[in-house]
């Protein structure tokens, strides 16, 4: 009894060591790939991480400064820059709404239990994989190339990428439904399309809002992004400001003033809205 | 005694209101099902509007997406003749680094005095001499092209007229077969055929093992005699894959390799230095009240300032760069961290932490086992969510920074040509992000919820 104890103590403690020995053989593992990467990267970057360290605020405060003298500007340049606000916004919302359209689509293609076709679920997983995994700017690009500039092509290619995250969340939030409603609804002979919508969709509504909202939060920053290689909007106005260089600054720091306050205003609300939608949201 | 308190609360239930109430829920539901969706409509109609779809759609350009999807899959092969010397050259995608040596060329190209070049659909054309072309198309018959001074004249069969396909100039003749095309200018005839596939994918055409079989390559490779005496063959196959210089493979895994590590360091970066201060800012850890509302107010700035403003600043200060675009990653991500970890640390069980705090441990012992054992799997398992979605993010924010396959890509689509090297880049960036999602997923499930 008291010999089985004590090899089990001696057990334990082997255990223990070992899963010590692997946590530290893996924290070791890390600090070489990370030492060895840092320095790679520093070497095939332009300027050094150290030299660049003390410099980081220089072209802030250059910014700055400049916008400090031109003060009076400011208002002006702010009210200036409200349409390409409004463009980026926009962007913003088709492509959440379009991807989340397709997404919502894709996630019913894609969940056990609920897929039109079972058999095809693996090929639409993948291919929401795929949509996630293609970067934005490259379809932006190409349709850029293909439509000309403008806000078209950047709304394309987050909408594609939208309906690959989406999709992806929505399913993942669509395999947790209660399925009684949906036999319910077939028992008395609804069709596939009406199980979804009236037993399916109810569940579903608020766990799908909230994750729409907070892909528009993401979609924002991604449109003024794309805005920077051509597809119009906030970004779009900010490069061309940065390529003028000095003189301009005052319309950087106003274009950056706004995009920063829109951020944080929608960040705010949309984290306000999916509390009430996934907390206290059941339906009224 | 139920049954009576029952019947009281139902006296005392007010059925009206309960009525008007329901029916004003229903009213605002029908509303809601109908409103909800004509706002959406209306804003719909809207956007049609401001992003001037009618006019997008007039100046597109689909003749180039059928250009571009061809060349995805596609290549061509140009044979040029030189109407002043009479020089021809025969060379992949008419690109100077594809060309044939003098006299050779693939398989459907006769060299010779009369260059004859057969098409596909059994239509053959022919360099002839005199700087005449001779093109026979199946049931159509014989078009003959000739340079005359500085105009170009041209013979069709007896009885035809030019065809949709054939456009004529004064001083050029061109045919457009889709699949081969034909042209002459006093200057120079041209004829370039596609094909499938991606040329001179492995070896280019300097190098020996070009147009080698897979089971002449086996061979070589293994036993075979040495092509080059320097190096063994595999070696020197290696050498030729990676030196290759139509693709380039060499710099594109380097610069996939930048990508990753842009996304590496920016997100462990990130970790390193939100965790101390998620510490700070979580209000069950947090020594003073002004330094955890300081910590939340840093966090949310480094949200709130847009990745794209991180990288315009940063590559001032670094230059462009892979550390550049780690840094930009680092900022933002620094701020979700930091926001997400001080909840995790908020919401731990005291229980562990006090139990352990009960056999007289110190501050550090009771956060080693009782603090971090709680919060290390959701950490973890957000460091390696975000290294996935950052690997792409670095892929955007590589090409503003001009670092890594963002600019790779940028640059092969700003040439409007090597459409198939975006191809190229682009599976290259899709695998190298499905691969660190399985193996994420993996370590996720074997360390963190096994």
């Amino acid at each position: 009894m008291t010999a089985h104890t004590v090899s089990g103590t001696a057990e334990y403690l082997a255990l223990v060591r070992r899963r010590r020995l692997y946590g530290a053989i893996l924290f070791a593992l890390f600090v070489v790939l990370f030492a060895s990467g840092f320095s790679v990267a520093e070497n095939r970057n332009a300027g050094g991480f150290l030299d660049g360290l003390h410099r980081i605020f220089d072209f802030p405060k250059e910014i700055f400064s400049e916008a400090f003298a031109n003060w009076r500007n400011l208002p002006r340049l702010f009210v200036a820059a409200v349409p390409s606000l409004i463009e980026t916004l926009n962007i913003a919302a088709i492509a959440t709404l379009f991807g989340g359209l397709v997404g919502m689509g894709l996630a019913f293609l894609s969940t056990r239990g609920l897929a039109l076709w079972p058999r095809l679920t693996p090929v639409f997983r993948r291919m929401m994989d795929i949509m996630r995994a293609i970067p934005e700017i490259v379809i932006a690009l190409v349709l850029i190339f293909l439509l000309g500039g403008g806000p078209i092509p950047a709304m394309i290619a987050i909408a594609f990428h939208t309906a690959g995250a989406l999709g992806k969340l929505f399913s993942e939030a669509a395999e947790n439904v209660d399925l009684k409603p949906v036999e319910g609804l077939a028992s008395v002979g609804g069709n596939w399309f009406q199980r979804i919508w009236f037993g399916v969709l109810p569940q579903v509504a608020p766990n799908w809002s909230s994750y729409a909202l907070l892909r528009f939060e993401i979609n924002i920053r991604a449109s003024a992004i794309l805005g920077f290689v051509g597809a119009g909007g906030l970004g779009y106005d900010l490069k061309t400001a940065l390529q003028w260089g000095q003189g301009k600054y005052d319309q950087v720091v106003a274009i950056f003033a706004i995009l920063f306050l829109t951020i944080m205003i929608v960040d705010h609300i949309s984290d306000r809205a999916r509390e009430r939608l996934v907390k206290g949201g059941k339906p009224a | 005694m139920t049954a009576v308190s029952e019947n009281a609360v139902s006296e005392n239930f007010d059925t009206g209101a309960i009525k008007t109430s329901l029916e004003r829920m229903f009213r605002f539901r029908k509303w809601r099902n109908i409103g909800v969706p004509l706002a959406i409509l209306g804003y719909l109609a809207y956007a049609f509007v401001a992003f001037d779809v009618m006019g997008v759609a007039s100046r597109a350009r689909p003749e180039n997406a059928a250009i571009l999807l061809g060349d995805f899959w596609s290549y061509k092969i140009h044979v040029t003749r030189d109407n002043r010397s009479g020089e021809v050259v025969t060379a992949f995608e008419g690109e100077r680094k594809g060309t044939y040596p003098a006299g050779e060329g693939p398989d459907w190209v006769t060299p010779g005095d009369e260059t004859v070049m057969s098409l596909y659909g059994g239509a053959t054309a022919r360099f002839a001499t005199e700087n005449r072309a001779v093109i026979d198309v199946p049931d159509f018959g014989r078009v003959t092209t000739q340079v005359d001074g500085r105009a170009v004249t041209l013979t069709l069969p007896e009885g035809k007229d030019i065809p949709d396909w054939m456009s004529v100039s004064r001083n050029r003749v061109s045919i457009d077969q889709g699949n081969w095309r034909f042209s002459m200018t006093p200057a120079r005839t041209e004829v370039f055929r596609y094909q499938a596939g991606w040329e001179l994918f492995f070896f280019t055409l300097d190098s020996p093992f070009h147009g080698k079989s897979i089971g002449e390559l086996v061979a070589l490779g293994l036993w075979e005699p040495r092509v080059s005496p320097e190096h063994s063959n595999i070696v020197a196959m290696v050498n030729d894959v990676w030196t290759n210089k139509m693709w380039r493979h060499g710099d594109v895994v380097w610069a996939m390799g930048e990508t990753v590590l842009m996304a590496f360091i920016g997100t462990m970066g990130a970790g390193m230095i939100a965790l101390p201060l998620a510490f700070l800012a979580a209000s069950n850890f947090a020594p003073a009240v002004w330094l955890r509302l300081t910590c939340r107010r840093l966090f949310d700035f480094l949200r709130g300032v847009d990745g794209l403003i991180w990288t315009v600043i940063l590559s001032r200060a670094f230059g462009p760069g892979p550390m550049t675009g780690a840094l930009a990653i680092l900022m933002t991500d620094t701020g979700t961290f930091g926001k997400t970890f001080s909840e995790a640390l908020e919401n731990i069980d005291t229980k562990q932490v006090e139990g352990i705090q009960s056999t007289g441990a110190t501050v550090i012992q009771r956060m080693r086992f009782g603090v971090i054992p709680q919060v290390l799997p959701l950490i973890l398992s957000q460091l390696l969510y975000y290294f996935e979605s950052n690997t792409r993010s670095a892929t955007v924010i590589g090409a503003l920074v001009g670092g890594g396959i963002g600019l790779l890509l940028t640059q092969a689509i700003i040439t409007q040509k090597d459409w198939e090297e975006v191809c190229y880049y682009m599976v290259l960036v899709v695998l190298t992000v499905m691969i660190i999602d399985t193996i994420s997923g993996w370590v996720r499930k074997k360390f963190i919820k096994g």
